[in-house]
Parts: structure tokens; sequence; C-alpha cells
């Protein structure tokens, strides 16, 4: 009966904040939709009997299930189906990148614009929260087994949810003085709202998580530690994050930050308000941001919001190649950012004072695809130029971090650093310890670590039941 | 949620002015004391709105479930730290972090500290008399209201020599100027600590290059998370980038570019005096 419904190819616009507005503040960008709008854009759903949409989910919500009960207009209903197997939509509907997953094999896509899937999302569950309607779901019986999480970014989160819903007792332990990881040092408040990153926080520490802060595992306990006062299991979900920088000349001078230092001193130290708080940020006139990813969209976006009169984001091969979201690279354009692309640096030029006063780059050209099956850029010879900028962010990904590796007897790691674990159960070399997100992958999305973490929960879970109690 | 998830509550326990700005502080952190080594430091943060601070480790009770911390106060977080009571309590202790010390055997160590570094020598100087060594301490600082940890220090050295760059104790010059006598005229140094500001380690170092003598200094740089993520702290080392919070905070002198490291220490000073405008105004309100 759905599939003879006439199709709107069309879909819904978001209602986003004025470009010159939002240059200069740190609202929220996109304000998500109304009532009117969700059920909408939610009828264009064809609800296909083989939706293709929940094969391309890292964590298979049942997308048609949840649109199906926005078109009935029971919304919180939608946001419960999310959360069968999502618990934590109202980031993911923000964060994702649907266009590279569900929304990419949304059948409306081959002949026009798929449903808005992260959207829809977004709405049923801020329409729960907003109507204080979401419920703690029931917990199974205690087991008595005990599982301590290395981390509370979306991997350690995830799992940890969803091993307390199972019943078993867990423990999160963060090195940072808040939880969310990269959901809350990273993504920009203009991206994801803190208040959501609290409440979703807030709903895991509702089903009995316990949370320990300012604990970096590795340094405070080992993991061995842990295995040996009474934890069962232990699952490592303590990210990327050793920053890499460009390896040329002049990188260590002040203006230049990493992606993460700059970022980090903007979400989670607040340094945007210092002297309010504490923590200072440089600020140039004139910024480069080195790379094309999405924290390079966010470290622009920021650096502009901070008050920089030109932002310019260099990036070495062409827009199509760019990993960033479309959507963040469109909102950037809109915003002002200037992109200089096909451009690499070559060297950081300082001052007297040891401060940058500009970067020497050379434009390049594409060549031959390399191992990524992107066309390999290749510096144009006699195209080297200077650019007048203060200030220089690289956001050109980040590496394993060594603290747990290098304390845990017995964990296999690759030649990367990053901890070698089965993708499909994070079981990793050592009995009783598990791993998942960019510790195991490299730095990668929201999703494909809450996905790794709801894997690695149910592995977790079987051991834990075949494990005989002590 | 647990603020303080290793512990309860870091409670200052004994506090006490060691110079006009220099506090010694006694801090309930029992997870740290017990696991901390020689060479290692703390992150605090003061309250919601605090920095990120790196101190290092002066000493620890594990029985008691002690960190010892000693701090100068030169910057307004400092300052506003010495002006906690015995019973207030520090937002957030995080650590130890960094890498221990490398304690040994070596023979002789002369372990040089200026100004507040003779707090973080004292430890190292402890370990490394613990381990066998014949230990040689060289403390040091601008004048004698200011040097520390005397005491502690002579009794943990075989020999010790005190400097004051005014004179107004022991040898009236630089540790420099100490050091270069015990070298020159002593037998053979194995190995030389030193701690103390930038600039003083710098000069060690160029010192014991002359006479082949490897050398271990303690960095001082600025830092955000302390825990590999963020990149702030980082300094070169024998031409290579490293990370003071993981890759440290010792080094082997003679490959760090010291002035690299001073030109980063003094990237946010305009903001850390503005910082210290807006503290002075509060205080005068009051």
């Amino acid at each position: 009966m759905a599939e003879k419904k006439k199709l709107n190819l069309k879909r819904e616009p978001i209602p986003r904040q004025d470009p010159h507005l939002r240059a200069h503040n740190f609202d929220e960008v996109a304000l998500g939709y109304s009532v009117d709008q969700a059920k909408r854009e939610a009828d264009r759903c064809l609800g296909c009997k083989k939706p293709r949409c929940v094969a391309g989910c890292p964590v298979e919500v049942d997308i048609p299930g949840f649109i199906g009960r926005i078109q009935e207009g029971d919304f919180i209903g939608g946001a419960r189906v999310i959360k069968e197997t999502n618990s934590l939509p109202a980031i993911c509907g923000r964060v994702c990148p649907q266009e590279d997953q569900c929304e990419k094999l949304c059948i409306l896509a081959k002949k026009g614009a798929a449903v808005a899937i992260g959207r829809l999302e977004r709405f049923v569950a801020d329409y729960e929260a907003q109507h204080q309607a979401v419920e703690i779901p029931p917990r199974a019986p205690s087991t008595g087994k005990k599982v301590a999480v290395v981390g509370a970014g979306p991997a350690g989160l995830t799992v940890a949810g969803d091993l307390a819903k199972l019943g078993h007792g867990v423990t999160i332990f963060e090195a940072l003085h808040e939880p969310g990881g990269v959901l809350i040092y990273g993504i920009p408040e203009f991206r994801l709202p803190k208040v959501i990153v609290k409440r979703e926080v807030d709903y895991i520490t509702s089903l009995g998580v316990e949370l320990k802060l300012s604990f970096v595992v590795g340094q405070t306990q080992t993991v061995d530690e842990f295995l040996n006062s009474g934890y069962d299991a232990v699952f490592l979900g303590n990210g990327a994050g050793l920053p890499y920088f460009m390896n040329i000349p002049g990188e260590n001078y002040n203006g230049v930050y990493s992606a993460n230092e700059f970022l980090t001193r903007s979400n989670l130290m607040k340094a945007f308000q210092f002297p309010e708080y504490d923590t200072p940020i440089k600020m140039g006139r004139r910024v480069a941001v080195v790379g094309g990813g999405n924290v390079a969209m966010d470290s622009l976006r920021t650096a502009l919001r901070l008050g920089a009169e030109k932002v310019t984001c260099v990036y070495r091969r062409s827009r199509a190649e760019m990993p960033a979201r479309e959507e963040e690279i469109e909102n950037a354009e809109e915003e002002g950012i200037e992109f200089k692309l096909l451009t690499n640096p070559i060297s950081i030029q300082g001052n007297e004072q040891g401060w940058v006063k500009g970067m020497e780059c050379v434009r390049m050209e594409l060549g031959s695809p390399d191992e990524s099956g992107r066309r390999r850029p290749v510096p144009i010879k006699g195209s080297e130029f200077v650019m007048d900028v203060d200030q220089v962010i690289v956001a050109i990904g980040q590496g394993a971090n060594p603290l747990v590796a290098a304390t845990t007897s017995g964990l296999e790691t690759n030649k990367w650093g990053y901890i070698v674990a089965d993708p499909l159960t994070g079981v990793t070399s050592k009995e009783g310890v598990y791993a998942g997100g960019d510790i195991v992958t490299g730095a990668a999305t929201v999703i494909l670590a809450m996905g790794a973490g709801r894997n690695t929960a149910r592995a977790i879970d079987v051991y834990l039941r075949g494990k005989r109690s002590a | 949620m647990e603020r303080n998830g290793h512990g309860p509550l870091n409670e200052i326990v004994l506090m006490r002015s060691l110079s006009p700005e220099i506090k010694l502080y006694k801090v309930k952190s029992p997870l740290i004391a017990k696991k901390r080594k020689a060479g290692q430091f703390v992150v605090v943060r003061l309250d919601e709105r605090g920095e990120r601070i790196p101190l290092t480790i002066a000493d620890s009770d594990p029985q008691g479930g002690t960190i010892t911390l000693v701090v100068q106060e030169v910057g307004a977080t400092t300052k506003r730290m010495g002006m906690l009571r015995e019973g207030d309590k520090l937002w957030d202790v995080v650590g130890p972090l960094g890498k221990p010390t490398e304690i040994e055997n070596f023979g002789r160590v002369v372990c040089v500290g200026g100004g507040v570094g003779n707090a973080v020598v004292y430890p190292i100087a402890q370990a490394m008399k613990a381990a066998g060594n014949r230990v040689i301490s060289i403390i040091g600082a601008r004048t004698k209201d200011l040097l520390v940890l005397e005491e502690e220090n002579r009794a943990v050295s075989d020999e010790l020599f005190v400097t004051t760059d005014d004179g107004s104790y022991g040898r009236h010059g630089f540790v420099t100027d100490e050091l270069a006598k015990v070298l020159q005229d002593g037998p053979r140094v194995d190995l030389v600590v030193a701690i103390g500001p930038a600039i003083m380690m710098k000069a060690v170092c160029d010192l014991t290059k002359n006479y082949h003598i490897p050398t271990v200094v303690s960095l001082n740089s600025i830092m955000v998370d302390a825990t590999g993520m963020c990149g702030a702290c980082r300094v070169e080392v024998g031409g290579k980038t490293k990370f003071v919070c993981v890759d440290g905070p010792e080094f082997d002198g003679h490959q760090v570019d010291f002035d690299l490291l001073m030109a980063r220490l003094r990237m946010y000073l305009p903001e850390e005096q503005q910082a210290m405008e807006v503290l002075e105004q509060k205080a005068e309100a009051r």
C-alpha cells in the first residue's frame, strides 16, 4: 500500500541560523524541524518492506519503524524505537554522516533527495527530551559482574549503557574532567550543544552506570590492576588522540596549534570566555587551518567565531576528495570561510620572537590514484607562494594514544599503535579485554565508534555469562 | 558522577609557606600517593572555571594517602591556590602523569635545583641515593628567602652546596658556578640531573656538554590535557617534536632546544598579566 504513494522527491529544508549572524556566535546552526516540518518530511518515507537504509546504519536503527511513528504523530514512540538500538539519538541525529550511511541507501535517493533520516532522528530525540518523556528502560536483574570501561566518549558510553541494561555493573573511567570525549572537547557547541551531550550522559548514568572522572587509565591505575581487583572485563574506548603534525619546518612556532588543542581550549576549557574562565586562547587575525575533514571544518568555523578576520582552509586535494561532511563544508562556505584547495604547506615562517608570520605553500595537482583510491596530489614545481597568516591550526588527523596499550601486559597493537581487536566483537589478544572506537580503527566517526561499542557489548555479555563467578 | 574519580576529595591537609612566594601543600589523594614515582606530576584545577596546570609531585605518603606539592606563585592560578586554606579542596587532581625518572646506580650523580626546582629535584635525589648513588646536590635561589627544601635535600645527599644569586646565603653566584667547580675539581661525575627555570637548565647543559656528562632535565612546558591529546606542551628534542606530558617530562638535556621551550613558555604572557590584573581587582574589591 505504502508503495503506491506518490513520490515526493524534495526534502523539507531545515531552518538554520542566518550565516551572517551565526558566524559571530556559538549557538547551534541547524535549528531543527518543527512538528509540521517533521511530519511533512516523514511522509516522504515509503516504509519499504525491505528497507535498504537500515543496512547502512552501524547500529541498525529501525528507521522505517521510527519514521512510521512520526507519520502517526507518535513522536515519543519514534524516539523509543530508536533507543532500542541507539542510546544517543540526539547526538547521532546531529553529527552522523547520514549522507554516507542510511540516507545514501534510501530508495528515494535514486531519483531525488533521500529522506532526511538524521534530521528526523534529531527531531524525535529532542521532542522526547523537551516533553520530559525520557524513560529509564528496565534493567535486567543484576548479574553480579563488573565491567570497567575506559573513556567516556561515544564508544564507551554505548558499551556502558548496553551492559548496564543487561544487568552488569559498569564503571566508566574518564581521563578528562568532563564526560563525553570528542563530543565535549572536539565537536563545537554550534554543531552539538553541550546540554545535549550532558542529557545523553545523564541518561547513561540513570541506567546505573558509575562515572569516575579525572582518572587516567594506564597512569592512575592499569588495566591489569582492574582485572586483578574484581573487574570481570575491561572495555578500551580511549580514542585516538595523539595529534599529527606535518613535520615541516617552523611547526613549533607560537601560533601553531593542533586542532585538538585549539578545539579543547575553546570547547572543554571555554577559553572563548577568558578571563571569566582561566584558560586563554590565542586568536590570530589571519588564520589558516590545514586539512579537509570535519575537525578542520570545526576549527575553521571556531576561529571565525572567535573573531579572526580571515579564515582559510588549506587542503592538498580538491573539494571532491574532502573527507568532511558536505553539509559542514557548505556551512563553512556560507559563513565566509575561504578555501585554498590543491595547496600544501611546506614551511611555517616565524618572526624574531618565535611567532608565526607566514606559511609557505605549494600548489598541487591530482595524479594517479593512491592506495586510498583517491587521486594522489603532486606538487607543481615552481608554484610556491607565501600565505600571509599569523596563526596555523593543523587538522590532519591523529594517531593512537599509547598510555593504555603501553601499560597493559599481553595487549597486541598494530604498527601504528592501534589496539588489534576483532571488528565484530571487540575481542583483543588479552582475555577479558575488549576494544572499540578510534583506538582500534584510527580516527573515524561517532557512529562507527558507537556501532563498535554496541557489537562489543553483546560479546562482553556473552563472555560474562559464560564466566563462572569467582 | 564522581568528580575526582580516584579518591576522596583532594583535601589540603597541610599547607605551609616555604618562602614568600613558595608554598608546600599536602593533598589527600590516596591512589596517586600509592602509585607515583619520582619525576612524575599531577594536573590540578582549582574550580569549575579553572585552567589545568601541571605540578610536579615532590613527595608522597602512601600510608597516609597524601601527595606533596611545592608551588611557586607565578601566575593567577598559583596565586589563588596560595589563598586556599587547610581543609579546602582542590577541584581536580589528575595523575600521576608523565614517565618516572630512570633510577639506577649510575655512580656519582649531581642533582642541580634552581628555585622551586629544588622541590622537584628532591624526590629524584632521594631515589638516586636509595639506589646506591653518591649524590651531590647543588641547590640555588635568587636570594636566601626563596631557598626551599634545603634540609630535605641535605638529608638525601652526600654533599650539598647552596648558591644564591645575590650572595645572601651560601655561595654568591649561580648553581652553574658551583657545578663547574665540582666538575673541574672532583672525581668523574656519571650523571647530572638539572631542574629549574629553563634558562638555568640550558646553562647547566651548556656546561656539562663540554665534559660529555649525560644530563637529564625536567621540562615545565604549558599543558592542557596532559595525557598526549593536545600537543600544547611540545618541544624539540634532537630535532624531533616530543610531547612533554607523555614522552617526558624528563629528557636528555643536550638534545633539548631550550630557546624554543623558552619562546613557547612566553606564549601567553599578556593573558597571564591580564589574569593577574583581574585577580588583583577582585582582591581590592573585597
